[in-house]
């Protein structure tokens, strides 16, 4: 299942349509940091709300997106975990860590618009 | 059992498969959304242990009784390489990142019962059950 992965300004927004596969989850993972160079993006949005679980390859491999984005000079945040999955997700020991993640789209564009302001230089 | 599914563990698609279908059997009875879940995540993990350690395998869901009392029950099982050692694998910490070793102390938080039948070189049969509320 390809995971369509739109352009909106200086960011990427990959939204998750179904359920994926190992390899569906890892080539999601190297469209995006492929496209963030392409695009020249700042940020990037991958919007797993209706995803029903997160196991721990889905999250392995979300947390090596987010590294691999930050070493290309962009954000990532993760947006839409339901309130069940995270429930699962904590009971697994699975925990995200040092990946943002933000309640929604919106939530997530603004957290990202938070984040081009801190690094624009001062002082200009 | 009065229903039970066999889902083989063969590629990777299988493993979301086996936790849809998983669920789908679980929703027969009076789980919550948040019950439905958690059945999904621990079959999901034993399905990723079996295709990634063993290769292929089953994995087996149904519905049981007990004492009045209505669950589902999972059966991981494999003919693979076998866990050599259970303790550790069962030890909290030792899986925790999600990058090593089986996840099996997370899978045994989400669920009632776990057990773990294990032989080198023979394979490795784990069996889940979780109550309804």
């Amino acid at each position: 299942m390809l995971v369509p992965i739109m352009k909106q300004g200086d960011y990427l927004i990959a939204s998750i349509q179904s359920s994926l596969t190992d390899a569906d989850l890892v080539r999601l993972r190297d469209q995006v940091v492929e496209q963030v160079g392409r695009f020249r993006s700042r940020g990037v949005i991958v919007d797993v709300t209706v995803l029903d679980v997160m196991d721990s390859f889905a999250v392995r491999t979300l947390s090596t997106l987010s590294q691999m984005i930050t070493l290309r000079g962009a954000e990532t945040v993760i947006v839409g975990i339901q309130p069940e999955v995270a429930f699962a997700m904590v009971q697994l020991g699975l925990t995200l860590a040092g990946v943002s993640t933000a309640l929604d789209l919106e939530e997530g564009l603004a957290y990202l618009n938070q984040r081009a302001k801190q690094k624009r230089p001062h002082g200009r | 059992m009065d229903v039970e599914l066999s889902i083989p563990i063969l590629t990777d698609a299988d493993i979301v498969r086996a936790r849809q279908q998983g669920r789908e059997v679980a929703s027969q009875l009076t789980f919550t959304p948040s019950d439905l879940t958690v059945i999904a995540s621990a079959i999901s993990e034993l399905a990723r242990n079996i295709f990634s350690y063993a290769g292929h395998g089953e994995i087996v869901v149904g519905l049981v009784e007990r004492n009045g009392r209505r669950g589902v029950k999972i059966v991981a099982r494999d003919e693979g390489p076998g866990i050599r050692d259970v303790d550790l694998a069962l030890q909290d910490g030792y899986s925790t990142s999600g990058s090593l070793g089986l996840g099996l102390p997370g899978v045994r938080r989400l669920v009632d019962e776990f057990e773990i039948r294990t032989q080198l070189d023979v394979g490795t049969e784990i069996t889940l059950r979780k109550w309804a509320r």
